[in-house]
């Protein structure tokens, strides 16, 4: 197994080497520099070449991307310009901010959505089903940044219930209650469309597996309706539905950059937006580079668990 | 035991829920406290060191921050002594030494002396100085003037310029003529921009990435002591969120209110404020090759477009039409003989007709959004179809904004007719110096991407800048925009009203034509 976790960890590094060529390269080819962003309509020649010697850009590409991976394995991620503090510092705190919110809509759709399967599989075509299905498809055509904006309205402005924006009231506060009542919006809106597709997918998986002989026995037997569903065949179920909420993680992760946008929730999507649009090489870099890191990692994570449970894997 | 059935439960939590929602006061925890004024701004702050910034964004904290060793007068662009009490002009206009305020510290204790201000100017313009490297400070050509900063006595300092610049004094009361602790600077290194230590009304408190930026009172302010305990200045990118944010009753103040969104605050809860800046929204015309290279089809654009329409309409009354290159806030240099192109597309057919030109085909570069750009998409579009009324094809290009700046500023030369474009600047001189003068053609390193050429306002403007004479630069200014409007070298579209929002407790309000949000007479009931 160690060998395993070995080999996983090394055919990681090409990878991860690859990402940062194709982030150097993307970053030094799109039109617009950085000292045009800077200087917006004062970037005369003269003054971009100024700015860029400064910041060390008016170097030849292969040696800047040299300098840049060198730092970056020394853990030096360089200096944001348009935040004009360390690359590391910044990605850190925002990273931790979008892990919060997605890993609550996560939880969020996985509850609701696998109890909604449930429902709606066992009282196949009943009210609860039909109501359910409905609002699924609902949930699933909404844009969740619409849908943001909406609950924004009611909630925030009208009814006054819960704050607009931000992960923390800007005096006092900063207690977990704090965070709680700033989650609350946008992770349900991050979590709709996921709890849709999740909700959908356990209702088919469910309906597989109370079609099966041993379910019809421990009916027989006299087992309770309750225990048979959230005992016997979801159970049986999750088989199918995990591989479903894995998929969905991805999917909050990413569609958490638009709700951040929204909610102006202080995370790392809303951050490369801005970083892009300023042309912060080192900043977009720098994340781009962290955040593929971490996924590759939590892939192989994933295979090694699955490895160790199905020894057929490692083959 | 009493059964309750599954159906009567659901039903009685959703009249609990809707009794709930309609019945219930409204939780008013989002209110700001007392004597701290919150201001919704549209984006995190770069640095809070005013060398450092660009952005008007980052302006708005600076200028409660820090003073300048000259300030701009209440409601207009004339400067008046701050640090400085009072300066003086050698007769050649080379040399101006300023004798500073008796008494005045920065927030960290250090003295405010003629070493401080030299110290300020050396670390921006010297690329050998120990802390050059806390830069890079991107607005320091507003003094490359200057050739050497001297310290006269501790509190008289003296600067002397390569040329006569008469722009100079105005540069010293933006951001970047603001004066930093030199002792801070030392302390901070390039950490400076979150730790900043200035002189002004307000001192810094604290900075939390991302969620606000937080001043407190300097009680020993030498022009008094503010009218608010605290200021907190939030970042809020997403227009929407702004405004939602403001109607929750979480922002005090709020600024750049989008035109669509400004309806929502016309009531007694809420106060608008307007202030007319230096700001002048054009199009650049291809004066050198094309249809445009006719002084009659450039005249012809600028009657065939419904400018009042456009300012009343897309911009919901957020600007005015402008009537030259010069705009209005610029008083003493304003030519107030001019007036608009009126809106007349029965005259830009005629010209059309006259310069044998009925339907020329000209590419028009648009841009998604940009500094100052106000709706270019729309305004974009807008002018597409007036133009098309009068007999033009024009075809549309979008750019995101930095690619645009990268397209427009070598040049239109063999890409473009015509190109959206606005700035906002400190002084009359700027604009037209560094947009429209020959030796501002691209190749020579200036902003006159449309090769407008006129030995008469090259000369009117090299005057004006050597001149030290406010009255006979001011008529200079007039003349050239007299020329500039009737050679038409720009559709002369429309000039930007900054605007902002304030609940109806926050008193003596007033945005500046600088467009830097002074708060310190600011209070709240």
């Amino acid at each position: 197994m160690a060998r395993y976790i070995l080999f996983r960890l090394v055919s990681a590094i090409p990878v991860i080497l690859g990402i940062t060529v194709i982030v150097f390269l993307i970053m030094s080819l799109i039109p617009g520099d950085p000292a045009q962003a800077i200087l917006g309509a004062y970037a005369t020649p003269e003054n971009v070449a100024r700015i860029n010697r400064d910041l060390g850009l008016d170097k030849p590409m292969v040696e800047r991307y040299f300098i840049w991976l060198g730092n970056m394995l020394t853990g030096d991620f360089g200096r944001s310009f348009s935040l004009n503090r360390p690359v590391l510092d910044e990605i850190l705190e925002r990273f931790s901010a979008t892990l919060v919110l997605a890993s609550v809509s996560l939880l969020v759709c996985s509850l609701i959505g696998v109890a909604a399967g449930v429902v709606s599989a066992a009282r196949q075509y009943g009210w609860a089903d039909k109501t359910i299905t409905f609002a699924v498809l609902i949930g699933i055509s909404i844009p969740s940044f619409f849908l943001g904006m909406l609950m924004i309205l009611l909630f925030a402005v009208k009814l006054r219930w819960l704050p607009v924006s931000g992960m923390f009231e800007i005096y006092g506060g900063r207690g977990p209650g704090d965070l709680l009542r700033h989650l609350v919006l946008p992770s349900v809106a991050l979590a709709v469309v996921a709890t849709g597709v999740v909700a959908r997918l356990s209702r088919g998986a469910m309906l597989e597996v109370l079609r099966q002989d041993y379910i019809r026995t421990a009916r027989a037997k006299g087992v309770g309706e309750g225990r048979v569903l959230w005992g016997h065949a979801l159970r049986a179920a999750m088989v199918a539905i995990l591989p479903i909420l894995g998929l969905q993680a991805g999917f909050v992760l990413s569609g958490a950059v638009y709700i951040e946008v929204v909610f102006q929730w202080p995370g790392v999507g809303r951050m490369l937006v801005d970083a892009i649009l300023k042309r912060d090489i080192l900043l977009v870099q720098g994340a781009v580079t962290f955040v593929a890191g971490c996924y590759v990692l939590f892939n192989i994570v994933v295979d090694v668990a699955q490895a160790m449970i199905d020894p057929r894997i490692k083959a | 035991m009493p059964q309750i059935s599954r159906r009567a439960l659901l039903l009685s939590s959703i009249a609990t829920g809707a009794v709930a929602t309609l019945g219930l006061p409204r939780a008013a925890f989002a209110d700001t406290p007392p004597g701290v004024l919150v201001v919704g701004q549209v984006a995190e702050p770069k640095s809070l060191d005013p060398h450092a910034s660009t952005a008007a964004n980052d302006f708005r904290i600076h200028a409660n921050l820090y003073d300048g060793l000259l300030r701009f007068k209440d409601g207009t662009l004339e400067v008046e002594p701050a640090l400085a009490e009072g300066y003086d002009v050698s007769d050649d206009g080379m040399t101006y030494t300023f004798h500073l305020r008796e008494g005045v510290t920065f927030h960290d204790g250090s003295a405010l002396d003629a070493e401080a201000v030299k110290f300020n100017f050396d670390r921006m313009l010297k690329d050998d100085h120990p802390y050059h490297d806390t830069g890079p400070f991107p607005l320091s050509f507003f003094f490359s003037s200057i050739t050497d900063v001297a310290v006269v006595d501790p509190k008289t300092v003296a600067f002397t310029l390569s040329e006569p610049y008469a722009p100079f004094l105005t540069n010293l009361a933006t951001p970047t003529g603001y004066i930093v602790s030199p002792a801070a600077v030392a302390q901070f290194g390039k950490d400076y921009g979150r730790n900043p230590s200035g002189t002004g009304p307000f001192h810094f408190k604290e900075w939390r990435a991302n969620e606000l930026v937080a001043l407190e009172k300097n009680a020993d302010y030498w022009d008094g002591a503010p009218g608010s305990d605290a200021i907190v200045f939030r970042p809020l990118t997403d227009a929407n969120t702004r405004v939602a944010e403001m109607l929750a009753g979480g922002l005090d103040i709020m600024v750049e209110v989008p035109p669509v969104a400004l309806g929502q605050f016309q009531n007694e809860s809420y106060k608008v404020v307007e202030a007319a800046g230096p700001h002048l929204w054009f199009l650049i015309l291809n004066c050198k090759s094309g249809p445009f290279a006719d002084k009659r089809v450039r005249q012809a654009a600028n009657y065939a477009i419904n400018k009042p329409a456009l300012v009343d309409n897309v911009l919901e009354g957020t600007a005015e039409v402008a009537a030259g290159p010069t705009p209005p806030a610029f008083a003493w240099a304003y030519n107030d003989q001019l007036s608009p192109y009126p809106y007349d597309p029965e005259k830009a057919k005629a010209l059309l007709a006259e310069a044998g030109q009925p339907n020329p085909k000209v590419t028009f570069f648009v841009t998604e959004g940009g500094s100052g750009m106000l709706d270019p998409v729309a305004m974009g579009t807008a002018i597409q179809a007036d133009l098309a009324a009068v007999g033009f094809e024009v075809t549309i290009q979008t750019y995101e904004w930095n690619t645009f700046l990268g397209e427009v500023n070598p040049g239109l030369e063999g890409k473009a007719d015509m190109a959206e474009m606005a700035w906002m600047t400190n002084d009359p001189d700027t604009l037209p110096y560094l947009a429209l003068r020959t030796e501002a053609w691209p190749d020579k390193g200036g902003f006159n991407s449309g090769y407008y050429s006129n030995t008469e306002v090259d000369a009117l403007l090299d005057k004006a800048r050597a001149s030290t004479s406010q009255a006979e630069r001011a008529d200079l200014y007039k003349k050239m925009q007299a020329i500039v409007w009737d050679d038409a070298p720009w559709v002369f579209v429309a000039n930007w009203k900054q605007n902002a929002i304030a609940t109806a407790a926050v008193e003596n309000l007033a945005l500046q034509p600088s467009f830097l949000l002074t708060l310190r007479g600011v209070s709240k009931a």
